[in-house]
């Protein structure tokens, strides 16, 4: 479904990916390890096409999204929750989520159905995203993507700084949006999260993806871990 | 006249100069608050919205409300589309890097100020109200017989000034609308905010710059239509209206649009009351002390935010 073929990547004169290749299929989680500054961001803004791509290319059920206008590539359905959620602080819950809507078009049974999947921004629809807690703030950013009723869901590090009850909610979510028959590309850094959900795993180092592997493969040879994150 | 009439009649001459700014600043701030671009040419769109409004009004002819209201309609949309055309061309290809384009928005200024020099030549040409009545103004007084009111000699404005400061307040409730409660205004919000995220939830970013700075000029431009029946065109009148609104734009605070209100009625008023009881360089001079005042005692502005 999305294929990613040996791309490489540039913050202006900064090379910063040596050709990655990696493929998401639907109702398949395919996770992304490596050490920080290994290039996991860069390759998600890189598929958003936020980045532009010299070599390689990004495409999804076929279609060429290698450096197609930015602002396209969402409307083709993929959903992005960003590191840090870069939510629009000064909107409120439901103005974030209208931008989320009006990316597809969609209408209000969309909106009630990420909602439904997050009640509690039900309760802060008027409320300035910025203020909201991390947790809360981490469900808008996930339902804005949803809002999308995206095809291919990008989620960069959905639980950096979160405590474990929103964690676990979160991880409830992913699955279920497998279940969806989403294709997910999930950035993690708790390996112990990760292996319990993923489907695959490709290991990200310095700009390149060194080895893709099934979850599996992964428990059978848990020495991987340690050789490519050093945990 | 008496001190109490004066006062009045300054402040009304401060009104008018406050409505015309705070439309003239508005345009300045929604262009740095969304694109972070500081526009250098802003007082040249406004000169050009008051030199094409006496074209428009002098090829039509006939009654001044017809040439008006049509210069009233058209004018600012062409302004708009020339500055959307000018983001397109000059702008975008610079990338909105902040330094390069204060030096590419200088070049527009003189492209339009040189053009309008060679076309409407360096005369100041009138164009004429619509309507212009004079109105006495009514003073109150507590004199011997108790309360009374009377007309003091001199005390008037006309209906086209009253006009005038109406029509901005109008004019800027509808922009509150837009940006506030419409698709479009939630998208310039989204976008000045993170353009980056704007793009990976399908806003065109690009198209938006391009609106944004054609809305800004056109502001600029609506205000030159209505004080060009007060105040001839000509083509440097654009001065006084960049230096006004960027003050505005400071002392507000940059990016805060109600911060700019506030500030433009502030400054406008002083410059009108000061200019009436002593002279328009010394309001100039006052309004810039206060630029200064405030980026030494309060750098946000009046409204604006301490940076994260
Ligand atoms: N805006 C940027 N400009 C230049 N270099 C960057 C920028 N963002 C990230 N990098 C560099 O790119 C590399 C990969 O970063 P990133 O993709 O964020 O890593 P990860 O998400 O795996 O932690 C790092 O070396 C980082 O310093
Ligand atoms: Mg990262």
């Amino acid at each position: 479904m999305l294929e990613v073929k040996d791309i490489h990547v540039a913050y202006g004169q900064v090379k910063t990916l040596y050709g990655v290749s990696l493929s998401a299929q639907p109702s398949e989680i395919l996770c992304l390890l490596g050490r920080n500054g290994a290039g996991k961001t860069t390759i998600m803004k890189s598929i958003m096409g936020l980045l532009p791509v010299s070599e390689g290319s990004v495409t999804l059920e076929g279609e060429d999204l290698t450096n197609m206008p930015a602002h396209l590539i969402p409307r083709r359905g993929i959903g992005y929750i960003p590191q840090g959620r870069r939510l629009f602080p000064e909107l409120t819950v439901a103005e974030n989520i209208e931008i989320g809507l009006m990316t597809r078009k969609q209408g209000p049974d969309t909106r009630d159905w990420v909602l439904d999947l997050f009640p509690r921004l039900r309760e802060r629809l008027g409320q300035a995203a910025g203020t909201l807690s991390g947790g809360e703030q981490q469900m808008l950013a996930t339902a804005r993507a949803l809002c999308l009723r995206p095809k291919v869901l990008l989620l960069d590090e959905p639980t950096e700084g979160l405590q474990p009850s929103m964690i676990e909610q979160i991880r409830q979510v992913i699955v279920r949006m497998k279940a969806e028959g989403f294709a997910i590309v999930l950035v993690e850094q708790r390996v112990d999260a990760v292996l319990s959900i993923a489907d695959k795993v490709a290991f990200i180092e310095n700009g390149r993806d060194v080895e893709t592997t099934s979850a599996a493969d992964l428990e059978q040879n848990p020495d991987k871990l340690t050789r490519y994150l050093g945990v | 006249m008496e001190f109490g009439p004066h006062l009045m009649l300054a402040s009304l001459e401060g009104a008018v100069i406050a409505a015309i700014l705070s439309l003239t600043a508005m345009g300045l701030s929604i262009v740095f608050g969304v694109m972070r671009v500081v526009n250098v040419a802003h007082g040249e769109f406004f000169m050009l919205g008051a030199v094409l409004a006496w074209y428009v009004t002098s090829a039509l002819g006939g009654h001044p409300a017809l040439g008006f209201v049509a210069a009233l309609l058209i004018v600012p949309v062409l302004v708009a589309a020339i500055a959307a055309t000018a983001d397109r061309l000059i702008l975008k290809r610079i990338n909105y890097d902040a330094d390069r384009t204060i030096v590419g928005t200088i070049g527009i200024l003189y492209i339009i100020q040189q053009t309008t020099l060679m076309t409407f030549g360096p005369d100041a040409r009138p164009v004429e109200a619509p309507f212009n009545t004079r109105l006495s103004l009514p003073w109150f007084e507590f004199g011997e017989n108790g309360f009374a009111m009377f007309w003091p000699w001199g005390l008037s404005t006309t209906s086209y000034k009253l006009f005038v400061i109406a029509a901005a307040v109008v004019i800027l409730l509808g922009l509150w609308m837009v940006i506030t409660r419409t698709k479009i205004g939630l998208v310039m919000r989204a976008t000045q905010q993170d353009s980056e995220m704007a793009q990976a939830f399908g806003v065109p970013v690009g198209t938006v710059y391009s609106l944004v700075f054609g809305l800004g000029a056109g502001l600029a431009a609506l205000g030159a239509v209505l004080v060009v029946p007060i105040q001839q065109a000509h083509y440097l009148m654009g001065h006084d209206p960049l230096l006004l609104s960027f003050i505005v734009v400071i002392i507000g605070g940059l990016g805060s649009l109600p911060g700019t209100i506030v500030a433009a009625i502030l400054i406008g008023m002083s410059d009108g009351i000061i200019s009436v009881f002593f002279s328009p360089t010394i309001a100039k001079i006052i309004a810039t002390l206060l630029v200064a005042m405030v980026l030494v005692f309060r750098p946000q502005g009046l409204l604006g935010k301490t940076a994260p």
